[in-house]
This record gives C-alpha cells, sequence and structure tokens, in this order.
C-alpha cells in the first residue's frame, strides 16, 4: 500500500498491488468507517450500507434484503449531501421492486450503489474552469483535468467492481442496439411494438428543452415517446422548482443521467454499467454536438426570444451526427474514456516532414490544418496562441469519418461548424477532402474507416474554400513528393501493435496508453481477440470499470489491480501517464506488472512517434 | 468512351459553375451522385455545409466542366447560399414529387435566383423521385420508361418498387403529389428548363445537365479555346422549350453517348 499513500510518488515502478482493490487511506468524513484493508484480503465493506454495496456474493443478498425493507415503505428515498465544494447536492433513488436473487442483483445493486454518489459533476465543473486556462505552449488543452490525489475525495466508487459489467449483453444485444425501431403506421396499431423494442435498448439518449419539448432522442421518435419525455420532465423539474438539480437516479438496474446546460435537459439512460461521470462526459459531448451546429449565443438567443422554441427544426440535419457520436460511446470510445486523442505512428522524422509540408502550403487564412488517418491524427498545423481541444476534434473526427454526411458526399466538402472549446460564439469554416492512397482503385467502395485519410483545413473565412482547396493540392503534391504518403498508407497498414509485439509472450491481451502531458493516448490492436463489435464492446465496459474506480473521489490510487472470473485488469496512474491493461483472470500478478511496466517503458520510448508533441506550429 | 474521343481530337472546353438549390431531402446529393459517380445510395446522410464535385460532360462540339455545389437544403445553411450561387452559370433548383411543400421552397428559391444570381444564369427546375409514382412523367414516351426500366434492371436488383410502379397501373403505390403540367407551366413561365427525374433509378439525370450544357450561352463560357462551337443556344427560352419536347429521345441518345459517366 506504500505506493498509494504517496501521492507524490513518481509511480515508475507499481512496487506493491493489493490483490483485488488498493483502498487508500481517506480522510475520515464521517460516513466513511473504514480502515484501509490489509493486503490479501478482500475488500472493506461499503461505508454507506443503506444504498451501497460490494458485488460480492455474500454482500449481495444482505443489500438485497435491505432494498426490500426500503421500498416496502416507499420507492423514493432522497438524500443530501455536502460535497467537497460545500454545494449541497442531492440525489434521488429510485429503486425497483424488490428482486429475487438473481444473476442480475448485482447489477441493480452496483446501480443503486451509485444513485448516492453525490457531488459527482465537482470534478466536471473544476474540469471546464480548467477548460479556459488553456496552456497556450501546449498543443491539446486537456479537457478533464482531474489530477491523480488532487484533493481529497470519498472512495465509493473503489467499491463498484462489477464482475464483468456487460455480461448481460449477448451478441445480438450490440448489434440489435444499434438498429431503428421502426416507424409508427398509419392506423398507429404497432405502437405497443415499437415501445417494446424501444424499451429493449440498452442506452438511451433524450434530449429536451427546460419547456419540456423533446428535441432529440436516439431511439424512437418523440411522438412515440413523448409520455416518457413527460416524465422526465416533470421529474426534473420538480427538483428544479426547489432551485437543486437533479444529478441522476436508479430504476432497477438501469441509471439515469441528468444535465442541464442553459436551457436544455440532456439525459443518459443506461443499462451498460457506465458511472455518472462516463455518462456525463457523454452528454458534454451531445451538448458540444449541439453548440457546434447552433452556436452558443443563437441557442441562448432561441430561447431567450422564445423559451418553447422547438429546437428539431434549428437542428434539422444534425440528428445524424448527435446519433453517430451516441453509438461511438455505446460501442465504447477509449478517446472519450480518456478524453485524450489518437494519433497514427509514424517515425518522428516522417510527422516531422509532414508537418513542414503543412508549413510551407499554409495558406494565409488557415487557422487549424490537419492531417488525419481513420480517426487518427497524423500532424497538426496551428497558430502558436491556440491550443485544439481533444472535444472539439472529437466532433470534428465523429463528423468527418463516423457520420455519413461528408464522406458520402464523394467530393470536397465546406462546412460552417462551431468549434466550442475554441470559441462557442461563432462559427469556423473546415474544408474536408478525402485523399486515395491505395493502389488499386478496384474496390474504391470498401474504404474502411481506418483506411481513409483526409486533410482538413479550418478557416474562419467563410469564403476562403478555394483557398483552402489550392492549399489542399499544394500540400498533397508535396506529400506525394516526399514520400509522405506512402509512409502514411504504410502506417495504416501497419495497423496498432500487437501486445505481443511490444512484450514478446505478454499476459496482456490488450491496454490503453494516456500521455497526460500530451491529452494523446495509444493502444494495442483489437484483433485478433476484440475484433467484434461485442467483444470490444466488453472490452470497454471493463476499461469504463477500471477507469471510475481509478478515478473516483477521493481515492489516490496508483495501481489498481482487479481479478474477476472473466479478466483481471491492471490500472497504474502517474502524473506522466495513465496504463490500463487487461489480461486472462488468473494472471500471475508479478507477470502482469511485469508486462505493464515494459509496455510503459515502450511508449515512453517510443513517445515521440505515439504522440504528437508540440506539432507544426505558426 | 468520351475520355478516348476527346483524346483523339481535343474539342474545347470550358468551365461551368453550377449550384443545386432546394429543400432538405428531395435527393440534390443524390442526382449529383448519379451524375458524378452513376451511384445510388438509399437513407443518404443529410449534406452538411456543401459539397463541392466536378464532372465532365461531352458535347459534340465542345466539352463542359461542371463544377458543382451541392448545399445542404436544412435552413440554418440558407444563409450562405448567396456565396456558393454568386457566380454561378447555372443552378438546379430540386423539388420532391410527392411533397408539395417542396415545389413552394423551391419557387422561392427561384425567385431569389432570378433576384440575385448573375443575369444570365441557367436555371433548371428538377422534380426528383419520379420512381415513386406511377408513371414515368406524363411526358414520358415509350423511350424514357424503357430507359428507366432497362437501367433499373441493370442496377442492383432493388428496384422492386420501381418495376411495380408501371405506367398503366393505375392509382395504386401512386406516390405523386406535383403533377408534371402544374410545375411544367411554372417553369414555362418562368422560363426554366424543366425535368422530372429519378436517382434512383437515373431517369433523366445526366439529360438534366446535358440539357443545361447546351443552354449555357456560348459568350458566358470562360475559356481560352471557347471559339467554334456553332451549336450553342443562346435563346433561353427557347432551349427550354427543346430541352422538354426532345427529352423522351434525342438527349437521352445524346447523353449516353456524350457524358463521361
Amino acid at each position: 500500500m506504500k505506493s498509494q499513500q504517496d501521492p507524490r510518488s513518481d509511480g515508475h515502478e507499481p512496487a506493491e498491488i493489493s490483490e483485488q482493490a488498493s483502498i487508500p487511506k481517506t480522510p475520515d468524513t464521517g460516513h466513511d468507517k473504514r480502515s484501509p484493508s490489509p493486503e490479501g484480503e478482500r475488500p472493506p465493506l461499503p461505508p454507506r450500507p443503506s444504498t451501497l454495496s460490494l458485488l460480492n456474493d455474500e454482500t449481495a443478498s444482505r443489500a438485497t434484503l435491505q432494498a426490500e425493507a426500503t421500498t416496502a415503505v416507499s420507492r423514493m428515498d432522497i438524500g443530501t449531501q455536502s460535497s467537497d465544494a460545500g454545494s449541497a447536492h442531492s440525489t434521488m433513488a429510485l429503486r425497483g421492486l424488490p428482486r429475487g436473487p438473481r444473476a442480475k442483483t448485482s447489477l441493480s445493486q452496483l446501480a443503486s450503489s451509485r444513485g448516492s454518489e453525490a457531488g459527482d459533476s465537482a470534478s466536471i465543473r473544476s474540469s471546464i474552469l480548467n477548460t479556459e486556462n488553456g496552456d497556450d505552449g501546449a498543443l491539446f488543452t486537456d479537457f478533464v483535468a482531474t489530477a491523480p490525489g488532487g484533493q481529497p475525495q470519498d472512495s465509493t466508487g473503489l467499491l463498484n467492481f462489477p464482475e464483468f459489467a456487460a455480461d448481460d449483453i449477448d451478441d445480438d444485444g450490440i448489434l440489435s442496439e444499434f438498429e431503428s425501431i421502426g416507424e409508427l403506421n398509419e392506423e398507429g396499431d404497432n405502437e405497443e411494438m415499437l415501445l417494446q423494442r424501444w424499451k429493449a435498448k440498452r442506452k438511451h439518449y433524450v434530449i429536451l428543452s427546460a419547456a419540456g419539448k423533446p428535441i432529440w432522442t436516439r431511439h424512437g421518435d418523440s411522438g412515440l415517446i413523448s409520455g416518457y419525455v413527460g416524465v422526465i420532465q416533470t421529474i426534473i423539474s420538480f427538483y428544479e422548482d426547489a432551485d437543486d438539480h437533479l444529478r441522476g437516479f436508479s430504476a432497477g438496474d438501469t441509471r439515469f443521467v441528468v444535465l442541464t446546460r442553459g436551457s436544455l435537459h440532456l439525459v443518459a439512460i443506461s443499462r451498460m454499467m457506465e458511472s455518472d461521470n462516463q455518462l456525463k462526459l457523454q452528454l458534454e459531448a451531445l451538448y458540444m454536438q449541439i453548440l457546434s451546429t447552433l452556436t452558443l449565443p443563437s441557442l441562448t438567443h432561441l430561447f431567450s426570444v422564445r423559451p418553447s422554441t422547438d429546437l428539431k427544426r434549428p437542428l434539422q440535419g444534425s440528428e445524424s451526427l448527435l446519433s453517430s457520436l451516441a453509438d461511438s460511446f455505446t460501442r465504447g470510445s477509449p478517446s472519450t474514456l480518456l478524453s485524450a486523442l489518437e494519433c497514427l505512428k509514424i517515425r518522428k522524422q516522417h510527422r516531422q516532414t509532414i508537418s513542414n509540408a503543412l508549413l510551407k502550403t499554409k495558406a494565409s487564412s488557415l487557422l487549424y490544418g490537419l492531417v488525419v488517418a481513420g480517426g487518427r491524427l497524423v500532424s497538426v498545423v496551428r497558430p502558436k496562441k491556440h491550443s485544439l481541444h481533444p472535444g472539439d476534434l472529437q466532433l470534428l473526427f465523429n463528423m468527418v469519418f463516423e457520420a455519413d454526411g461528408v464522406k458520402a458526399g464523394g467530393g470536397e466538402s465546406w462546412i460552417p461548424v462551431c468549434l466550442p472549446g475554441f470559441n462557442s460564439s461563432g462559427y469556423l469554416y473546415m474544408y474536408v477532402s478525402f485523399l486515395d492512397i491505395r493502389d488499386d482503385i478496384e474496390n474504391s467502395a470498401e474504404i474502411t474507416k481506418d483506411e481513409s485519410v483526409a486533410i482538413v483545413l479550418i478557416s474562419p473565412d467563410k469564403e476562403a474554400f478555394f483557398e483552402m482547396q489550392g492549399m489542399r493540392d499544394a500540400l498533397v503534391e508535396q506529400m506525394e513528393k516526399n514520400g509522405s504518403l506512402k509512409e502514411i498508407k504504410t502506417a495504416i497498414g501497419n495497423g496498432r501493435p500487437a501486445t505481443t509485439d511490444i512484450v514478446p509472450g505478454t499476459v496482456l491481451h490488450h491496454f490503453l496508453y494516456k500521455s497526460r502531458a500530451n491529452v494523446q493516448f495509444t493502444m494495442s490492436s483489437y484483433s485478433p481477440e476484440f475484433s467484434s463489435l461485442t467483444r470490444r464492446r466488453r472490452l470497454m465496459s471493463m476499461y469504463n470499470n477500471l477507469h471510475s474506480s481509478i478515478h473516483a473521489k477521493d481515492t489516490h490510487v496508483k495501481v489498481h489491480h482487479c481479478v474477476s472470473r472473466s479478466v483481471s485488469s491492471f490500472g497504474w496512474v502517474t502524473p506522466v501517464f495513465e496504463l490500463y491493461c487487461i489480461a486472462e483472470p488468473n494472471t500471475n500478478r508479478n507477470a502482469l506488472a511485469q508486462s505493464a511496466s515494459k509496455v510503459a517503458q515502450w511508449a515512453q520510448r517510443e513517445e515521440e512517434r505515439l504522440f504528437i508533441i508540440g506539432g507544426a506550429v505558426f | 468512351m468520351s475520355e478516348s474521343a476527346s483524346a483523339n481530337a481535343p474539342k474545347p472546353s470550358s468551365s461551368v459553375k453550377l449550384v443545386l438549390l432546394g429543400e432538405a431531402a428531395v435527393g440534390k446529393s443524390s442526382l449529383v451522385l448519379r451524375f458524378v459517380n452513376n451511384d445510388f445510395q438509399e437513407n443518404k446522410e443529410p449534406t452538411i455545409g456543401a459539397a463541392f464535385l466536378t464532372q465532365k460532360c461531352s458535347l459534340p462540339t465542345r466539352t463542359i466542366k461542371f463544377e458543382i455545389w451541392d448545399t445542404a437544403g436544412q435552413e440554418r445553411f440558407a444563409s450562405l447560399a448567396p456565396m456558393y450561387y454568386r457566380n454561378a452559370q447555372a443552378a438546379l433548383v430540386v423539388y420532391d414529387v410527392t411533397k408539395p411543400s417542396s415545389l413552394t421552397k423551391a419557387k422561392h428559391w427561384v425567385a431569389e435566383l432570378q433576384r440575385q444570381a448573375s443575369p444570365g444564369i441557367v436555371i433548371a427546375l428538377v422534380g426528383n423521385k419520379l420512381d415513386l409514382t406511377n408513371d414515368g412523367g406524363e411526358v414520358s414516351e415509350t423511350a424514357v420508361a424503357a430507359e428507366a426500366e432497362s437501367e433499373s434492371a441493370e442496377q442492383n436488383g432493388e428496384e422492386g418498387a420501381a418495376e411495380e410502379d408501371e405506367p398503366q397501373d393505375a392509382v395504386s403505390g401512386d406516390a405523386r403529389k406535383v403533377s408534371t403540367r402544374e410545375a411544367g407551366s411554372y417553369a414555362e413561365e418562368e422560363g426554366l428548363l424543366f425535368f422530372e427525374t429519378s436517382a434512383k433509378t437515373g431517369t433523366n439525370v445526366v439529360d438534366v445537365f446535358t440539357a443545361i450544357a447546351n443552354t449555357i450561352p456560348e459568350s458566358s463560357l470562360k475559356t481560352g479555346r471557347g471559339t467554334g462551337a456553332g451549336t450553342g443556344q443562346t435563346s433561353l427560352g427557347r432551349s427550354a422549350e427543346d430541352a422538354r419536347v426532345n427529352l423522351g429521345d434525342r438527349n437521352v441518345a445524346k447523353a449516353n453517348e456524350g457524358c463521361a459517366c
């Protein structure tokens, strides 16, 4: 436990790892009556037994009993606690009817345990503040600047060890998650069936106005689910009336998280075992997408002129952007989880050559210039004074690579876009051109997302299309001449390295490595083990849990090792990096630690290939 | 085929700026995609902002290079439209034959173009989604119907709806809400080219662009070697007439031999 107790230790070597959980010594906050458990023992019992429970079998039954007792009296349980920031937040826990001892009990317990995690959003707030004072010199401004061991936080999140979060998602489940539920027919007699399908989805996003108008929902049209939107609106406004903000609640194994921004309520409804923080980040991103479409002043103006404004109309055409963003969260996005970007691994010298080409061909009205390969950044050119925000780039990449609106057009695009992280009050204009870097033109239909290379040039001047086009032509000519296109192609062909490429014979199956200073991450290849969507979703669930355990409030976890029936996961956080690894459940602890340390060494050795450090600046 | 033809005897070529305008989801991008790539996508996502594409169209005496601005139809992009039509020599104003409100919107665009765009702009009014109607359009002679049928058969066989919608089939399944006569007479009044098309089956798509290419007055073409071609039609009204009358046969034939797509 030494490594956890010293938050300032550089943590380059995972000195000691507790078998199941690393419980830090937390300040005595009154409701925390535990003492650190000795190594080797199972983690201590939860601090607030009325709403929290471990997933261990022994405690599950106990918690069920309590749930029964509570629900027998009232189905609502409202608790108010003061958070570190000193402001009072209340959360509401809606418990489902008592459940018998069944496989999913643990899920509902876990979900309800989150119900009492008050003050989760405190870190979001502070991170947003951090966004404002971005470091001029840095390439990226960190969106979520939560330093580990920064301030005392409460340790409840640590106890969330779902056995295997996505275990209840079968193979069809994740695929059907993205299917349309269909349309109401003219007689309206299929409504029941549609609602059934709607309810079967594990993940919902609903955006509504403060006046209660549905604005966007991921599944089903607003007519179909208007009743549910009304219920959500009622619950939210119940708290608003009391000058309070509802942040989230649980019903059975379903978690509801509410984010209010101006006149908008964004609601995430998840049965996929995501933490409040993760869901909140997703809602933030959806809100950013709305800002990106409308800009903050016009959004504010619309609602100040008419609070009952139907935002659906101004947002028309951007629904697919919201949907593809939402689906990327549902599939599991390392980028969102880590609030960081991935770069294409390429030799430092080659990246330098591309950066030089960008600088050399830079058009006078250019703000940002990006070369992107399948959502992975290859090179950037930017003004010295302006960093790029990962959140903004996430929106751009979603638009360019995930949503079909741009790519399917087949030509060059000129898109007005607001980058809220850069400036939420106005539009920039984005030139997008896809390059065909393949040798054989024959199977042109089969360019996968990972293979497509795009030149993205952003200008504040809306008339600058042809100027940007000229720059693109010059840039592509340069990159062709100096062999950069070939290098990009090779790098794409190489793909991400397998864990065994990095550490021969390693026990690790997959890892995520985030360089904190660069706000960028790298990871090992999904294939062969995590190629399928379902397996990938499971992998991401494991990372979600690992991540929320490590970044739970009031913890100073440096190293976290968790063994479950299906997986053993390992997280390691230092001021320099965050490393998350997944291995077989019965993996030897020393082997795991050794591999993790080798991966970390590799990432630091290869830093200049894996990450863009600084980028081209003018 | 046209490439080899143009390689043998280089024809004077000139570029034409063309802009597509119209309500959201009427099929502007699908028309362009059919013209440029001879391709069609079901459930295409809405265009964001605008897309810029080029396509050559080879006429007997010259080559026209279309520089096409495919704009997004959503209202929030409307304020950007002037940027795209400002120097355009041609405009395609598209509506959906199954949606009357889209014709109203098209009329607004036509009015805006006549008021604000360059005076000589050639405007074509295009009613898209003809595959959703029973007839191949009232003007269609057998040539067009046959053309549509053979083309749809050539494509990927998912044109069941189009094949069922034979002209003889009286009422069932006809989603047409805008009559050819109504739109046609409006186009005549305003001196517009007029076509009904299906981007899905390809019916009349190339014809629209060919007709525009033929209609652009020689004098307005910015080209280094744009001399010598004698067949350029200068009278907008007359050529519009031509296009309507001939759409069944001559233009189709010309399009098929002429356009590089």
